[in-house]
């Protein structure tokens, strides 16, 4: 038990080394950033001791947006899971609907028809740009470049409509059910798909020259929040944070799930590891989607079911069994842990979010001498979505 | 760091100059054609199943009585019932639509609703009217796109080859794995518990097929319907009609599972599982007629320990399932296992002995506190067209009974069949078996007043009476039975039919006299219809009696106009097995409140 902090003594003498703060000696002061603060992503604080303007000390607390989702699907059977698992992820939902349906196919041994595994791929790929168009106005709104934002939204605006064509709702899609996705491709859909695709490659293009091309973001992202390559593996870091870190780390290069063994790709990668590097890894990472995006159009099968025949979903029970499925999503490793017990419902789900090692661990590692103007940057390089800590 | 990062951000600029990209009118923007906004319900189609109320997670569906609007009713096959929607639940899924049986809820591609009062946003959909009803996008499921199996597990027959020269049993019974998934279909939603006429617990002793668990399925059988393993062999499976899996894809095969149950608990187990009739109580009943409704009463009875006596004229007990049911549908080890099991209930049965002439009616009365009559209809009735007084026409119901009885009968080399009912295939497809049998080929006609669409056989009849080569000819009306100046039967002559009904709805066939046929055949059968045989009530009684076209009138209990005296099963309600089984169960009930009441007199 000696490995905790007698909490009496908070934050004092921490077995790990962090500093001894006194309070009361008038030279520290403590501030919180959020829960609701704009440079906060979805609902999260940030304890900070500060000491002038730069953090001595910085504690994360989550727990705001907690809705129970884990426990929740133990209540419903495997069907009814279907529509919950978009909500643990508002801006990146699709993930969690490939993950479930994943998990449940090989422990239910649903065989997916091929076609729709191309879709699915091809609906991951779009929710990456999204997700990455939304973190650049996010990134760039931090040190205080609203323009940035704007454009972006525009851009994934018009990713959603796609989204809309295709799924027939523009956030939470629910397309990616047990056995397959809901429906073929609408018609002319590639056509209009491409069109949204250089749209976006020229937003990004001006977001080039203003955002990475800008003194100001260069002067106030690079060299911040550096991560150590060595914590890769000591943290579980994973996604662009560690590929900006220098770690080729892709699960659709290394486990290459759906049909990602038939696409061309490469991980993208940078070493210098502060929030410039990570800003940039993703900026490319982004076109890469947009690439892989054509490919898929180009390259996937146009005749063929896209929907598995699939036992009664109203009774359906799934022998006892328990797996790890996981992607790669604009943040990192994403994962569901799922176990089955033979009944009619899951006997315990567990979501591993990429946010949940960021936004905890890592940043209370990184924030100790950054200046308080820059935690909302910090944080925001990142790239955390606290709904999925909080399952 | 350089000078073009202090000057390439001035490309920002160059939007000042671009046309605003968003779009001029927002609130006017259709949604995409799949957009699964507010739903779309076709109340027409909608038979009020649930199903969409069972899978919803959110719990944004109820199921509401809307009977009386639009053409909505409570009656089989309609709930009468209709989800309403909350949309403050309402997470927008769509798996109601994708799980909805007949396809008749959608979603429009409505998604903007503005109101100041938040009850408002509940609503019926297709009853409450809304300007989306009639939006012709959004999402419908799309085609093939089925969360549960449209199609029925095909039953293991004898081919038609196979079966021809002989009686053994056509169907063979599904495996454990078929029948678990064919009961993996159901939906639970109730619909098909209406329309059995005895409400047999339809979607519990599915269930119990899916989870294995047969002995709680034969509970629930038995506590229902002391017929079941007859049921589960030849019921006319009215519930199948209007199985809330018929409407896009084929009805659960109910009464296929029904028989699974009883076959795969052992015999020996059944009687246990049932459990102990009641103590004596010391009433006592009579029962004339071991046909279903007879013997559904006698199990009753003796179930709640009251004495049965049952009377039958024939040998064995079964009535119509004994006697007028060929064997390859329904083997005479079944019938006798369930005899078995209703007389190991305590009830006494006396065979051989005929009313009138064995015992008379005063006599039961006068023996017993209640007497029932489940005489059946065992009289053919005649078309009366000119030579159907020959010795060469039969009627179906004594030929398929002298079939049942082992009578060795030398079938005629071809023969002609009036009727497009059941027991018309029955006689055809015995008759076919004794001609194959006995001469190697079949020549039966097979001639309906109905036109094919009309037919009044159950469909898989017809079906295999084609297979096993019986000629059907529909909407022929037969004029004569035709007889040479030897007195030997020549065959039928028929007509075309015009229509079969009057325009007050009555029975008046009218023929097209141009289109006239000569059907050949040694024999003639009507298979027209029965009625019964009354007579042997005597005079006094039948005078005592009220009675109804031929018929005798009951309540609806079943009881006669004679407070001593019930009436049940085919003679009352017209012959079909489930519904005698019903009508014993009703006249049970009445005959126990009947006897509880004298227990209360007497002890008071
Ligand atoms: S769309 Fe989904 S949440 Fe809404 S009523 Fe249908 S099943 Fe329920
Ligand atoms: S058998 Fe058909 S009508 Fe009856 S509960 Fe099952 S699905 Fe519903």
């Amino acid at each position: 038990m000696a490995e905790y902090p007698d909490r009496s003594q908070y934050p004092a003498h921490l077995p790990d080394g962090s500093c001894d703060i006194d309070l009361s000696s008038g030279k520290y002061l403590k501030l919180w950033q959020g829960p609701n603060h704009p440079g906060i992503t979805g609902n999260m604080s940030v304890e900070l001791t500060v000491c002038g303007d730069e953090v001595v000390e910085g504690r994360t607390h989550v727990g705001y947006l907690h809705r129970g989702f884990e426990k929740l699907m133990e209540r419903r059977t495997f069907i009814q899971c279907f529509p919950i698992v978009c909500r643990i992820c508002v801006p990146e939902p699709d993930f969690n609907e490939y993950c479930y349906a994943a998990a449940v196919e090989e422990l239910a041994g649903v065989e997916v028809p091929e076609k729709a595994n191309w879709i699915r791929t091809l609906i991951l790929e779009m929710g990456r740009v999204n997700s990455y168009l939304m973190y650049l106005g996010g990134q760039a709104g931090a040190f205080g470049q609203g323009v940035i934002g704007q454009w972006t939204t525009y851009a994934r605006d018009l990713m959603l409509d796609r989204f809309e064509e295709l799924t027939g709702a523009r956030i939470y899609h629910m397309f990616i059910l047990p056995g397959g996705v809901r429906d073929d491709l609408p018609e002319g859909f590639d056509q209009r798909m491409e069109e949204t695709l250089r749209e976006i490659e020229s937003t990004l293009a001006d977001v080039h020259d203003t955002m990475f091309r800008n003194a100001v973001f260069k002067k106030r992202a690079m060299g911040l929040g550096r991560v150590d390559p060595a914590w890769v593996d000591e943290y579980g870091v994973t996604g662009p944070v560690a590929r900006a870190a220098g770690v080729a780390k892709d699960v659709r290069s290394d486990q290459p799930y759906l049909v990602y063994r038939e696409l061309d790709l490469e991980p993208v990668i940078a070493h210098e590891s502060d929030a410039y590097a990570r800003a940039d890894v993703r900026r490319r990472d982004l076109l890469m989607s947009v690439d892989l995006i054509r490919q898929v159009l180009a390259r996937m099968p146009r005749k063929g079911p896209v929907m598995a025949t699939l036992p009664n979903v109203l009774h359906w029970k799934i022998p006892r069994g328990e797996t790890y499925v996981r992607g790669e999503c604009s943040r990192g490793e994403y994962g569901y842990y799922l176990v089955t017990d033979g009944s009619g419902y899951p006997r315990r789900v567990n979501v591993r979010g990429p946010s949940y090692t960021h936004a905890m661990a890592l940043l209370e590692k990184l924030i100790v001498n950054v200046n308080i103007s820059d935690v909302a940057g910090l944080l925001v390089s990142l790239h955390t979505y606290p709904p999925e800590i909080e399952r | 760091m350089s000078v073009r990062d202090v000057l390439s951000p001035f490309a920002a600029w160059k939007h000042l100059f671009r046309d605003p990209v968003s779009i001029k009118d927002p609130f006017n923007r259709e949604a995409s054609e799949r957009y699964r906004g507010f739903h779309q319900n076709d109340i027409e189609k909608c038979i009020g199943c649930g199903t969409c109320e069972a899978i919803c997670q959110n719990g944004a569906i109820d199921m509401l009585p809307v009977s009386g609007v639009d053409g909505v009713q409570t009656r089989p096959g309609d709930s009468g019932l209709r989800p309403r929607i909350d949309y403050g639940r309402c997470c927008w899924c769509a798996l109601c639509v994708d799980v909805c049986m007949t396809g008749s809820l959608s979603m429009s591609n409505a998604y903007k609703w503005v109101e100041a009062d938040p009850d408002k946003f509940r609503y019926i959909p297709g009853v409450d009217k809304k300007h989306w009803d009639d939006y012709e996008h959004g999402y419908r499921r799309p085609e093939g796109h089925r969360l549960n199996a449209p199609e029925r597990i095909e039953m293991p027959e004898l081919e038609p080859g196979e079966r021809i020269d002989s009686f053994a049993e056509i169907v063979g019974g599904y495996s454990v794995e078929q029948a678990r998934l064919e009961a993996d279909r159901c939906v639970t939603c109730g619909i098909c518990v209406a329309t059995c006429p005895t409400h047999m617990p339809i979607p519990e002793y599915i269930s119990a097929v899916r989870d294995g668990d047969y002995e709680a399925g034969l509970k629930l059988l038995y506590d229902s319907n002391p017929f079941s393993q007859i049921c589960g062999k030849i019921c006319t499976r009215r519930c199948e009609t209007t199985c809330a899996a018929s409407h896009e894809g084929d009805p659960i095969a109910i009464r296929w599972l029904k028989r699974h149950i009883t076959e795969q608990v052992p015999f020996e187990r059944y009687r246990a599982i049932i459990g102990e009739p009641a103590a004596a109580t010391g009433h006592s009943v009579a029962i004339v007629g071991a046909g279903p409704a007879g013997m559904t009463t006698a199990f009753d009875l003796a179930r709640l320990g009251h004495k049965v006596h049952v009377y039958e004229a024939q040998s064995h007990a079964g009535g119509m399932t004994r006697y007028g049911i060929p064997e390859y549908r329904l083997p005479f080890d079944t019938i006798q296992r369930e005899i078995d099991l209703i007389v190991s209930m305590g009830v006494e049965m006396h065979y051989n002995t005929r009313i009138g002439a064995d015992i008379s009616m005063a006599q039961l009365q006068q023996d017993h506190d209640a007497v029932v009559l489940s005489i059946g209809l065992w009289l053919g009735r005649s078309t009366r067209v000119p030579g159907s007084d020959h010795r060469n026409v039969y009627k179906a119901v004594d030929l398929l009974r002298r079939i049942r009885d082992g009578e060795q009968l030398q079938a005629p080399k071809s023969m002609v069949v009036i009727g497009g009912g059941n027991v018309a295939m029955d006689i055809a497809r015995s008759m076919a078996r004794l001609q194959q049998q006995q001469h190697g080929q079949i020549a039966i006609t097979l001639t309906a007043l109905e036109d094919k669409s009309h037919f009044l056989a159950d469909p898989v009849e017809i079906k295999e009476s084609i297979e096993e080569q019986v000629t059907i000819l529909d909407s022929r009306g037969p004029q004569e039975c035709m007889v040479d100046d030897q007195d030997n039967l020549l065959g039928l002559r028929t007509w075309r039919v015009h229509s079969i009904f009057d325009e007050n709805g009555r029975f008046a066939p009218s023929y097209d006299d141009g289109d006239e046929m000569v059907h050949e055949g040694e024999w003639v059968v009507e298979a027209i219809g029965q009625m019964s045989d009354v007579a042997i009530l005597g005079d006094e009684l039948t005078e005592k009696l009220d009675w109804n076209r031929g018929r005798i009138q009951v309540d609806e209990d079943g009881r006669t106009s004679e407070s001593w005296l019930w009436s049940a099963g085919d003679m009352v309600r017209g012959p079909d097995v489930v519904h005698a089984v019903a009508d014993g169960h009703r006249t049970a009930r009445s005959i126990h409140a009947h006897l509880s009441a004298l227990d209360k007199q007497e002890n008071a």
